[in-house]
């Protein structure tokens, strides 16, 4: 229950999986750090800073770096984001940070931010420093956060830093969430997540792991703590719909991520299509790739320029070797005992046919990755939803139940680590400040 | 004879004296922002070999290159003999002129040569008429920057006989102390000992001194440059400022001869594209181009104008002119009329209340990180060209080539000095009682 035990220790460990899932970006060393650090302008105000959700000094914690002081720009960054070592290694920071950098209009070649982030947070690590912070005298305040995610994560260290209990309620046996079990292994490893997870732990977070919360459960929460978060993330993965599904080897991408990274699933077979085109789908379909498949496609029901993809994501897809089928729609999944290929459909006419005619490929795994369900059962009538989305006031995380606040891909709809970070931070800050006005006004 | 070989015209046999013992280490050097040896510094004495085996390899180069130039220079002790004694032996070995090394500003000093020679005018003056009473050869003494004004010892070596001079010799200097162990660098054995410092870091100062001599006509003698330079324009703008030659070292001690390929190449390809035929078409054109400051126009008025086109929106100009100038730098493009009261406190107010997301190329098309080819307008600060100064700070922040310039206002009023301030009762000229300008 408690942290008592090593998350870290706790992590499995498949020596091919590491092999297979090298750095996608291998760390600097001090002699490359230094002269990265030193290029950077150290602007005003600076946009990269602007561009990143949680808002790191950036520009603060790479002159650290520069000055020799490690400490002080690990603390730079844990302060603004507690969970900067995974965000240094899992931001898609093309389109945050690095692709807001000044350097674009100077020598077109940004500041490596991720990589300079990640050197201060790996230098912190290896000294063996504990989290540069305490937890705040405390408050007799408690608060139930729900999911062990990235947005309660961040949630519980601004309540921890202010005096206030937080105890996190997770259904997996691990902390982190998608942080630990969603982020593509090459980009982010399941252990750093967790060691990361460690260190945050210092602040005196509480872990209720394995625990899965209904509505009512829920309610004997809500009546027990001050406060209630929602970091309970998306549902599962949709489904097609269509004719097949129910065959073996067809799975999701979620469940393909979480299964290679826990050491679950080492091997794919050989023929693998990807339905959708969103980043996940990449990561699976590059996960495929590492293990072992020797063909693998992403079909897609729109066009290049649709795809909720980053461009930099496809373009790491088309490197490894993934080959996109555009405006395609599947429409029957064939097979026997299990799956031996897809039906497509095209929904564009395209040199290899008309518009309405179909084709098969061969594949013996098919990966759904077409967006996440929402959670309803748990929250009915609790707090206002819309299109799936718990609605909250974007400063300070608040429901439309006072008593309740959510962040993370509940609230947004499924976007990054880093985003989840920034909710759960200022939702944090907003428990904090509604438990605040609530006793001064008692 | 390898510097030869690699294209030097001429060198300074340094320094031929009674043999010493060196320490070990000798140097140390200052980093700036991962560039190595921006400063250099060093605690070495003269030659630890004998003055016999100096002159017979200086006369072995002169027989192999006769036809470059070697300057022996030369520290003994204070004695005219021992002076004349060495002037005869390296002229006898071929030297094409003398050095007096007037400015070691370590160790050798402790011993009463070098600087402890340079520092005081009346030793210099002697000296130097010593060694003329003997020298068949030009007499160059070396200056010491390591003095409240290099005119005085330069006067002096001048009214001493000297046929030219050169400065500077190495500025007294501690280049930094070990953090760990709180001992200074260079470390011998855990002590260390004040050196000289050289290298680009002290070009500046360099270029003051030749300037100082070389405007000074009690003073002024053919020049040879010495401090910082590295490249060719740092050589050119010795020669602007006076010096008839330049003599390199640090830069050769940390990129080898070769460099003088550059420096040749370089200067002169300058030379003809400024339609120069030789050295003398340029030496000394920078010198009127240097007043005293009571010589400055007033009245010249300049503004700074950031050209937005350029501009990369980093704002090192804004925090610059808020905390380092006149606070008339804004960062109010966008707001409806111009805002001179907004303050960097609250422009970073604001950036820290704004809620960023990650954008989705789907959802967020031309949302934040979407284009970064151009400055967003409210990035590129504004000049309240009323209130600027004209002080350059901005631009020599700015890190982007003609982003911010210097540009001149027409206020219609006439040159004037404060020189001519004064004159003209305008202004009082200020109590001269006991400070000397003269």
């Amino acid at each position: 229950m408690s942290g008592q035990t090593s998350f870290v220790q706790q992590a499995p460990n498949h020596p091919e999986t590491s092999a297979r899932f090298g750095d996608l970006h291998p760390p600097f060393d001090k002699q490359a750090a230094i002269p990265e650090a030193n290029r950077c302008f150290f602007c005003f105000d600076a946009p990269c800073t602007g561009a990143c959700p949680t808002h790191i000094d950036v520009p603060r914690f790479i002159k650290k770096i520069a000055s020799g002081n490690l400490s002080g720009s690990a603390r730079t960054i844990l302060d603004a984001n507690i969970l900067g070592a995974s965000c240094a290694r899992a931001c898609p920071v093309e389109v945050l940070c690095e692709g807001a950098c000044v350097m674009h209009r100077f020598n077109k070649q940004p500041i490596q931010i991720a990589r300079l982030q990640r050197f201060a947070m790996d230098s912190l690590h290896a000294s063996g420093a504990p989290l540069p912070f305490a937890p705040g005298p405390d408050t007799g305040l408690s608060v139930a956060l729900i999911g062990a995610g990235p947005a309660s994560l961040a949630c519980a260290a601004e309540l921890r830093r202010r005096g206030i209990r937080a105890q996190l309620y997770d259904a997996r046996p691990l902390p982190g969430g998608l942080n630990t079990y969603g982020v593509a292994e090459y980009k982010l490893p399941l252990v750093e997540s967790l060691r990361e997870i460690e260190m945050l732990s210092q602040l005196g977070v509480e872990f209720h792991f394995a625990t899965m919360i209904d509505a009512e459960m829920l309610a004997g929460l809500e009546h027990e703590h001050d406060a209630v978060f929602l970091g309970i993330g998306l549902g599962g993965i949709h489904r097609l719909g269509i004719a097949g599904e129910q065959l073996p080897g067809v799975t999701n991408a979620l469940d393909l991520i979480a299964g290679y990274k826990s050491g679950e699933c080492t091997t794919v077979p050989a023929r693998v299509a990807v339905v959708g085109a969103g980043n996940t789908a990449i990561d699976a379909a590059v996960a495929a790739v590492r293990l072992g498949a020797t063909e693998v496609h992403i079909a897609y029901r729109r066009g290049p320029e649709q795809m909720s993809a980053f461009a930099f994501e496809y373009e790491h897809a088309r490197l490894e070797g993934v080959k996109f089928v555009w405006h395609t729609q599947p429409t029957r999944i064939l097979g026997g005992e299990s799956v031996e290929g897809l039906e497509l459909t095209r929904l564009a006419a395209s040199a290899d046919g008309q518009a309405g005619s179909e084709f098969c490929l061969a594949v013996d795994l098919v990966v759904l990755a077409i967006g996440q369900g929402t959670h309803s059962g748990l929250l009915s009538g609790k707090v206002q939803v819309e299109r799936g989305r718990i609605v909250i006031d974007r400063a300070t995380g608040q429901t439309s139940d006072p008593k309740y606040f959510a962040g993370g891909d509940c609230t947004n709809g499924g976007r990054e680590v880093v985003d989840a970070v920034a909710d759960g931070k200022r939702a944090g800050i907003g428990i904090a400040a509604w438990l605040g006005a609530a006793l001064a006004s008692a | 004879m390898r510097a030869f070989d690699a294209g030097w015209g001429g060198a300074v046999w340094k320094t031929i004296g009674e043999p010493i013992t060196n320490v070990s280490s000798r140097y140390s050097s200052i980093d700036w922002e991962g560039r190595r040896m921006m400063g250099f510094n060093n605690i070495e004495l003269i030659s630890d070999r004998s003055i016999e085996i100096n002159l017979q390899e200086m006369a072995e180069a002169k027989r192999r290159y006769p036809k470059h130039a070697v300057i022996a220079s030369l520290m003994v002790e204070s004695k005219r003999e021992t002076w004349h004694d060495i002037v005869q032996r390296a002229e006898d070995a071929g030297a094409d002129g003398l050095e007096l090394n007037f400015g070691c500003p370590h160790g050798m000093s402790e011993r009463g040569m070098g600087s402890a020679v340079g520092q005081v005018p009346e030793y210099c003056e002697q000296i130097t008429a010593w060694v003329k009473q003997k020298a068949r050869t030009p007499v160059i003494v070396k200056l010491t920057p390591n003095i409240s004004d290099i005119r005085m010892p330069a006067r002096a070596a001048k009214r001493g006989g000297a046929d030219a001079l050169s400065a500077i010799n190495t500025i007294n200097s501690i280049t930094g102390i070990d953090l760990d162990t709180f001992q200074a660098n260079p470390n011998v054995d855990g002590k260390s000992s004040h050196g000289g410092y050289c290298g680009p870091a002290v070009k500046p100062i360099a270029l003051n001194m030749v300037q100082q001599v070389c405007a000074d006509p009690a003073s002024a003698l053919p020049l040879s440059g010495i401090g910082g330079i590295a490249n060719w324009q740092d050589a050119a703008e010795f020669i602007l400022l006076g010096c008839g030659t330049v003599q390199v070292c640090t830069a050769v001690m940390h990129y080898g001869y070769r460099i003088v390929e550059d420096m040749q190449d370089g200067l002169l390809a300058w030379m003809a594209e400024k339609g120069f035929a030789s050295i003398d078409d340029f030496r000394g054109r920078s010198i009127p181009n240097v007043v005293n400051w009571n010589q400055l126009n007033l009245n010249y008025q300049i503004v700074a104008r950031i050209h937005e086109d350029l501009c990369i929106g980093c704002q090192l100009c804004y925090t610059a002119c808020w905390d380092g100038a006149h606070q008339c730098i804004h960062l109010d493009h966008t707001s409806p009329a111009p805002d001179t009261t907004r303050t960097p406190a609250m422009v970073e107010a604001e950036a820290a209340r704004r809620i960023s997301t990650t954008p989705i190329p789907k959802l967020d098309a031309g949302g934040s990180g979407s284009s970064n080819a151009r400055t967003p307008l409210e990035r590129i600060p504004r000049v309240d060209e009323h209130h600027c100064v004209g002080c350059n700070l901005c631009s020599l922040v700015c890190p982007v080539e003609g982003c911010i310039t210097m540009e001149r206002i027409e206020n219609g009023l006439a040159p004037q000095t404060w020189a001519e301030r004064v004159a003209a009762g305008i202004t009082p000229g200020g109590a001269c009682e006991v400070v000397n300008t003269k």
